[in-house]
């Protein structure tokens, strides 16, 4: 008697790689089969499976097993807390009154996209250091400001991701590693420095965030102490939120959690009412929150030698950059930002676009946002998708990540964890690339948001990669 | 003109509106539109598309409004006739299933997989097909291209951890019942058949059904595995499996002729093994086959009808005649060959199954001498560039060969390469007959009649508009489980004109009475 006669007596299980009508013959049969929706290996390209290849010689691989496993343990065990508000100057290590912190990877002025250029223009002038645009476009490009990604500067900022050196900052730590995370405040949406916008009407807003609403919610959470943030998104998961589009259950969670405490600062009704009215007419207050829990949360897995799991995953409007946790937080790994696919608002189409912008996607490296995409099924109608697109979305992830979160959870997928550690390897061996939620930024400066959808980061990140972690352990 | 409907303390998510204004705008006599909840965002957007109207202020975040320029009341209405009907709109798609990307996905979602049907390019196949065996999992390798080395490697693999490794090129199992790839419904019951060739295994699955037998266990092995490089690796691992298979009395083994060391031993192995075995090796000599007491068959069909034979308890006897009788059969070739035309003189076969092709080669061989072919049976009857080459004297052209499925599907998925050339072959005044398979059953094309009888009418009209008479003789491969249904096929064929046999073996022997009066 052979394996096969055992096989005989088997139900027959079946996986399918090629045509798919094999597999829709054995489900027209009520027979169990799965197909694989099989890709060659990075596209066919010998030169990065060679690198691939390389990495998953048995001892090496078991090194690179055990540091992402490592570097799981680490996203998994982070405690992200809110513990309270300063200004940029005052807390962002390595910050200087002409400092501009933007989203993504290093950039220069000259290659800075429109909408990063208005919000650096704006920044200055919202410091006083220009007067107009014109003077703000001479100083930036004279070199006597310091541009510096969010990213070398414990910092995270939404799309333009300007950070200069008067703003109130959200202070985040993750206690699990004594790490610190910065993020300014969320203006909210329509014409907004993030987007690009650089008038009057958007100095006003940031002016009155800095001097009406600050010192109300600075106080408030004084009163309040830390803020478990790791709960809260937890929640707001299971609220509908998937932590990067959508923030509508954050933002109220957050609301009723420092209600009292607004109530109780020693400022006057009138502007107590002001900076309550602040956090409640804006939806996106929560992802700046968000953001900076994420950030602390992956600024633990830097320097575990051989893990391949992506630590950083961010954009400047022209290139999209990620770092891996085994390569160390000085080697970026860039390549052209793409387009997103998504949906506009009226009046606008493809043509008015940016490149996809900014550290949002950080929450996507963390393994909420659009790896949550389940738990938020409103956001896929931005791809004019179904319900079951985004079960498939986040479904996918799981196909290129470590492991599964322990706190951010998929109702629709029966409370699974959602899909954790971005194993770059698994990206080019699937040519699955991370899929991002994102809101889409007018391509001129000073228009603002023009809608919203889906976007994945650029291969040539993961190929450029994998090449040096070939070359750095191979 | 702007027109504006506003429902109170109406509430739709501000997402659904984007894509219903994204839609409503496409309506004709519609410029610009904007639906929406009246938020102080939308009311800035419905100023600056210039689509305010009076009293639009009033309007209320609680609010839902349908705001647009128009050129008449009549779009208007259209307009929010059409934002009704999206919002009331269901989601019509059903759920599509997940694909993993790779197989350790797949094992996610099953973590039981014991089978894998393999049909990417030749040249990723062995990898693939390694890491199922690597999981412990059954192989069906359907991609060809892969090379004779590759395939040397994974069966020995295979063979070592008692896994099957079928194919490459095998298209054709049926295990514990379920049809795999290209496969028929077929009854079950007691014979075994292991076979290294994919239509001769659905030819001869199919008869025994028809004829009331039933199928335990379908293998296949690949073409080249009784080749001396591979040394049968495959078919000994089946053989053996069969043997001791219970459910199985009878084994009936399908094969191209094997080399002739390996042959021995793959007998030898037969012969120990106490069951009786049917063995077909399509055209090849029966001494080596008798001499072990083992029985040989001249056909698929003769294959098939011993081997049930066998199953039943009876003697088997060899079939080689026609079902409706060989004075009919003569009759009715007579009666085609009255209405030709004297250049009609040479038969084409035009097959979507290979070795339907070769079986029909070699059964007329003897006669005809010489059969062109882009799988030719003398390497000095080749047919060079067999897709774009006029067919020469007796053609015979298999159209799942290279020459033909290079970017392309398969014909049996994909029939319409061998349609056209049914009706281009009309057009030769030197064709008589045209002869024909259809193979029917999982895998095929969901109605490969349909295609095969249009060009059946158009072949038979073009002919008969040039003063001639082209004969079109069909079988087909199927059973009447199937989901195209073997006599609905049959019908479909007979409706055209084609005259229908029961087999492959029986149709051209019927080409053969034909060819024989020219």
């Amino acid at each position: 008697m052979s394996k096969v006669n055992e096989l005989f007596e088997q139900k027959l299980n079946v996986v399918n790689f090629g045509i798919e009508s094999f597999y829709q013959d054995l489900v027209k049969q009520d027979k169990p089969a799965v197909h694989v929706d099989w890709k060659p290996i990075a596209g066919g390209d010998k030169k990065i499976a060679g690198y691939l290849r390389k990495l998953k010689q048995p001892e090496l691989y078991e090194k690179i097993q055990a540091a992402n496993q490592e570097a799981l343990s680490r996203i998994l065990s982070a405690q992200p807390v809110l513990v309270g508000m300063s200004t940029a100057g005052e807390a962002i290590p390595g910050m200087t009154p002409t400092t501009i912190l933007h989203a993504g990877p290093p950039v220069t002025w000259e290659n800075m996209c429109g909408p990063v250029r208005g919000a650096v223009m704006g920044g200055l002038i919202y410091e006083g250091l220009a007067k107009d645009l014109k003077e703000a476009e001479e100083l930036a490009a004279s070199g006597k400001i310091t541009f510096s990604p969010c990213h070398h500067h414990n910092a995270v900022g939404p799309m333009a991701g300007i950070v200069t050196y008067s703003m109130p900052v959200w202070h985040v730590v993750n206690k699990t590693f004594g790490i610190d995370a910065y993020c300014t405040m969320n203006e909210g949406l329509g014409k907004v420095l993030r987007f690009g916008a650089c008038d009057q009407e958007v100095f006003d807003r940031l002016h009155r965030m800095r001097e009406v609403y600050y010192p109300v919610l600075k106080e408030a959470l004084e009163l309040h102490g830390e803020i478990d943030l790791k709960v809260m998104i937890a929640q707001a998961l299971q609220m509908g939120d998937e932590g990067h589009n959508r923030n509508k259950a954050g933002t109220s969670l957050l609301l009723r959690e420092i209600a009292q405490d607004i109530y109780n600062t020693h400022f006057p009704k009138e502007q107590q009412a002001a900076a309550f009215k602040f956090l409640n007419d804006n939806d996106h207050v929560f992802l700046n929150l968000t953001m900076p829990a994420c950030k602390s949360t992956m600024d633990a897995i830097f320097d575990i030698p051989y893990s391949t799991v992506v630590a950083t995953m961010c954009r400047n409007g022209t290139e999209f950059g990620i770092r891996i946790a085994g390569l160390g937080k000085d080697q970026w790994f860039t390549a052209p930002s793409e387009f997103i696919r998504g949906l506009y608002f009226p009046g606008f189409t493809e043509k008015d676009a940016n490149r996809d912008v900014g550290d949002s996607c950080i929450t996507e490296t963390t393994g909420i946002g659009g790896f949550c995409m389940a738990a938020s099924p409103a956001i896929v109608q931005f791809v004019g998708g179904q319900v079951q697109d985004a079960i498939n979305y986040s479904s996918q992830m799981y196909e290129i990540t470590v492991g599964e979160g322990n706190a951010y959870k998929i109702p629709v997928l029966d409370f699974r964890g959602s899909a954790t550690g971005i194993d770059i390897m698994k990206v080019i061996e699937t040519g699955i690339r991370p899929i991002i939620n994102t809101g889409i930024a007018h391509k001129d400066y000073g228009v603002g948001q023009i809608g919203a959808g889906l976007v994945n980061p650029p291969e040539g990140c993961f190929t450029k990669a994998i090449a040096s972690c070939a070359e750095a352990w191979g | 003109m702007k027109k504006l409907e506003v429902r109170k303390n109406t509430y739709y998510d501000s997402v659904t509106l984007m894509i219903i204004s994204k839609e409503v705008k496409t309506v004709d006599g519609v410029n610009e539109a904007l639906v929406g909840m009246g938020t102080d965002l939308n009311q800035e957007l419905v100023k600056a598309l210039h689509l305010a109207t009076p009293g639009f202020e009033e309007v209320t975040a609680n609010d839902f409004f349908v705001a647009a320029d128009c050129d008449s009341d009549e779009a208007f209405a259209a307009a929010v006739a059409k934002v009704d009907e999206l919002l009331s709109k269901k989601a019509s798609k059903g759920k599509s299933d997940y694909f993993p990307p790779t197989l350790e996905g797949a094992l996610k979602v099953n973590p039981d997989l014991n089978m894998a049907i393999i049909s990417v390019p030749g040249r990723h196949a062995a990898g693939v097909a390694q890491n199922c065996l690597d999981h412990n999992i059954n192989v069906m390798l359907f991609s060809d291209n892969v090379t004779i080395e590759e395939e040397k490697e994974l069966k020995e693999n295979a063979a070592a951890k008692e896994l099957l490794m079928m194919g490459p090129d095998c298209g054709t199992a049926i295990i514990n019942h379920v049809p795999l790839a290209f496969a028929n419904v077929v009854k079950s019951g007691d014979i075994g058949m292991v076979c290294a060739s994919g239509t001769g295994a659905q030819e001869v699955s199919c008869i025994i059904d028809q004829l009331g037998g039933g199928i335990s266990q379908l293998l296949g092995t690949g073409g080249r595995d009784l080749r001396k490089e591979i040394g049968g690796t495959m078919m000994k691992l089946c053989l053996d499996a069969l043997i001791n298979d219970p459910k199985t009395k009878v084994i009936a083994m399908v094969s191209k002729p094997p080399a002739p060391e390996i042959a021995a031993q793959i007998l030898d192995q037969a012969a120990a093994g106490g069951k009786p075995v049917v063995v077909c090796f399509i055209g090849g000599d029966p001494t080596e086959i008798e001499k072990r007491g083992l029985v040989a068959a001249c056909s698929l069909e003769d294959c098939a009808h011993k081997a049930v034979a066998l199953s039943k308890g009876e003697t088997p006897e060899t079939f080689d005649t026609f079902s409706m009788g060989v004075q009919q059969a003569e009759q009715m070739a007579a009666a085609e060959v009255a209405k030709m035309a004297p250049t009609q003189k040479y038969i084409r076969g035009l097959y979507t199954g290979g070795t339907l092709c070769d079986e029909a080669m070699k059964l007329l061989i003897g006669e005809l001498g010489h059969i062109q072919s882009n799988i030719p049976l003398n390497p000095e009857d080749n047919l060079e560039n067999a897709r774009t080459a006029a067919s020469v004297r007796h053609t015979f052209l298999d159209f799942g060969d290279d020459a033909f499925t290079v970017g392309r599907p398969h014909p049996m998925i994909d029939p319409s390469l061998r349609a056209e050339r049914v009706v281009q072959e009309a057009s030769d005044p030197e064709a008589a007959v045209v002869l024909v398979d259809c193979v029917i059953g999982y895998g095929s094309h969901e109605d490969p009649a349909a295609d095969l009888a249009d060009a059946i009418r158009a072949a038979k009209a073009e002919a008969s508009k040039n003063g001639r008479h082209l004969a079109v003789v069909a079988s087909v491969c199927g059973t009447e489980g199937d989901p195209q249904s073997r006599s609905a096929t049959q019908m479909k064929l007979a409706d055209a004109g084609a005259i229908v046999l029961p087999t492959n073996a029986q149709a051209t022997r019927f080409a053969q009475l034909i060819l024989r009066r020219l």
